[in-house]
């Protein structure tokens, strides 16, 4: 007996048309629930923003030549695009793919794993890239000055997100339970926040934190939006902006590999 | 038979580490057909579906889906295949019309046709009055039958249902039949796997009794019972000792037996004359399961 044969064009690798279904499905998602996703990822680095400004902004007026304000209002939003993007991606995956089984039901339609990380990532990365934004905006209102170069910063927070984003897909692929995730924001996750230079430089301490923080992600997210805020400084910043690159590419690849080994048995 | 086959396996094999759930398994699905998986709970019936998607990779053996080899070209059956799977995985916070857009545009329905596919799985599904609902305010039927539109908005050539009907009350089993015969009789190619024997006998052209990852046997329902079950059967009842006994005379007569419940089935009895006083019933389904697996089912 003869076996149907298949008919239609061939589909390849990194579809847009599945990129686009999983996005669809994350932005009609979205419409539901915008307003407690936006409420964590704004509130909480601007309370960050406003505790240490004021706090600490009252001991110390001045840290590495910036007011302290301008100098956390500028270091503030690599935490909002962390905390939009890594949690976020952590434990929305790991909902996605044990309880509501989502993922099941994406990629019985023709869509691939890579497909699907890839679209997850890209959507965390804008949604980062935005929230990334309002430090920013709340530190204008507290005296920053206004500059040109701010007008990159949500590309940085849209490239930085994306590898916090694919981190997080990552931690979710390789754990067995929820509550593994512990063991990734105690030791890694509050660590690489704080030694970021976000809320104090690097150059205060002791040698193996900045070697430690020159590796940091984060840190040259940080870097990079500050130099945004108070100008460029040529190669510094293409090494910052490579890291970043890297990172997200790095992390993009190793988050398929660990979705690809849990959703594919 | 003729025709061309929608689905292919040749000694599908899959294992779990120790476990092997789906141990070299045969299957033909010819195009236009309904073709019934049946066995109980850990027969190898969903991991036999996820074989189909790809979404498990076969250890052994040959799979074609559509005219397309699997698992390399899985994603282009994938384009022209529905699933309806065992566990609902709707999302809840979602209407059911959105339900149904974000599968329009994951089956890359284009934009001219996505409003008139979206009715359309909503008639089929009988939700257009509910088409404003979130999923989560829906009933356990309607759900159902949500999962399985969804599977249909993009008018696909094979149709998988993975127990469509589970869980469910028997009116509400009911609908969701009318459903599928409706598919049935578009032409559409259905595999679906139950273990309800009423379901696999009303709806499949063609059932599979399948037991330990294996094919037990093959055929219609009528030709299986036929076939295994003979005509009919005479169901005794009486106290546990007595049935002992007619399990020993059927034996001693070279007729098969099975229990149930409270009675004793002896099979295959047909024109026969038998000792024993019970009542004679149409041979059935479940008589041809359990005689050929030794097990009971749902």
């Amino acid at each position: 007996m003869a076996v149907a044969t298949g008919t239609g064009r061939r589909l390849h690798r990194l579809e847009r048309s599945a990129l686009t279904g999983v996005l669809v499905r994350e932005i009609v998602n979205f419409s539901s629930y915008w307003r407690s996703a936006t409420f964590s990822s704004t509130v909480e680095p601007t309370i960050y923003l406003l505790a240490f400004g004021f706090g600490f902004g009252s001991l110390v007026s001045r840290v590495a030549g910036y007011d302290y304000v301008e100098f956390v209002g500028t270091g503030t939003v690599a935490t909002a695009v962390l905390f939009s993007s890594a949690f976020p991606a952590m434990f929305g995956t790991f909902v996605k793919y044990q309880f509501q089984r989502t993922y099941d039901a994406i990629l019985a339609a023709p869509v691939d794993t890579e497909e699907l990380v890839t679209a997850e990532a890209l959507w965390i990365a804008t949604r980062a890239g935005v929230y990334g934004c309002v430090p920013l905006v709340v530190a204008l209102f507290f005296g920053l000055d206004p500059a040109w170069g701010m007008l990159v910063v949500p590309l940085i927070g849209w490239i930085a997100g994306f590898g916090w984003a694919c981190f997080g897909i990552m931690i979710s692929g390789y754990a067995k339970s929820i509550e593994n995730f512990s063991y990734v924001i105690s030791a890694v996750l509050t660590p690489l926040f704080l030694v970021a230079g976000t809320f104090f430089p690097l150059g205060g301490l002791p040698e193996w934190a900045q070697v430690l923080g020159q590796i940091n992600p984060l840190y040259h997210c940080v870097e990079l939006v500050r130099d945004a805020a108070f100008g460029f400084e040529g190669w510094a910043d293409l090494v910052h902006l490579g890291v970043l690159v890297a990172f997200g590419l790095l992390v993009w690849r190793i988050a398929i590999h660990a979705m690809t080994r849990k959703l594919i048995d | 038979m003729t025709g061309e086959l929608a689905i292919r396996l040749r000694g599908a094999v899959k294992r779990y580490g120790p476990i092997t759930a789906v141990d070299g398994l045969d299957l033909d699905v010819p195009v236009g057909t309904c073709v019934g998986l049946l066995g109980p709970n850990g027969a190898g019936k969903s991991t036999t579906m996820r074989l189909l998607t790809a979404q498990s990779i076969a250890d052994e053996g040959e799979i074609e889906v559509l005219g397309f080899r699997l698992p390399e070209e899985s994603k282009m059956a994938r384009a022209q295949c529905g699933v309806s799977p065992q566990l609902d995985n709707l999302d809840v916070t979602l209407t059911v019309e959105q339900n149904l857009l974000v599968f329009a545009h994951l089956y890359r329905i284009g934009r001219s046709e996505r409003r008139d596919a979206i009715q359309r799985a909503l008639e089929m599904a009988n939700l257009v009055e509910r088409r404003d609902s979130r999923v989560d305010k829906l009933s356990g039927g309607m759900r159902r039958r949500l999962l399985i539109a969804r599977a249909l908005v993009h008018r696909p050539r094979l149709v998988l249902l993975d127990e469509p009907t589970v869980g469910l009350d028997p009116q509400v089993r009911q609908e969701l039949w009318a459903l599928i015969d409706a598919l049935r009789s578009e032409g559409t190619t259905i595999l679906m796997s139950t273990h309800y024997i009423e379901e696999a006998q009303r709806l499949a052209d063609t059932v599979m009794i399948m037991s330990h990852g294996r094919a037990v046997a093959a055929g219609s329902p009528a030709a299986l019972v036929a076939e295994h079950a003979g005509r009919e059967a005479l169901e005794v009842y009486g106290p546990p000792a007595r049935l002992v006994e007619v399990e020993a005379e059927a034996s001693g007569a070279g007729l098969r037996t099975r229990r149930t419940g409270t009675s004793v089935s002896i099979l295959g009895i047909d024109g026969n004359r038998f000792g024993a006083d019970g009542e004679r019933r149409p041979a059935n389904l479940e008589d041809v399961f359990v005689l050929l697996t030794g097990e009971e089912i749902a």
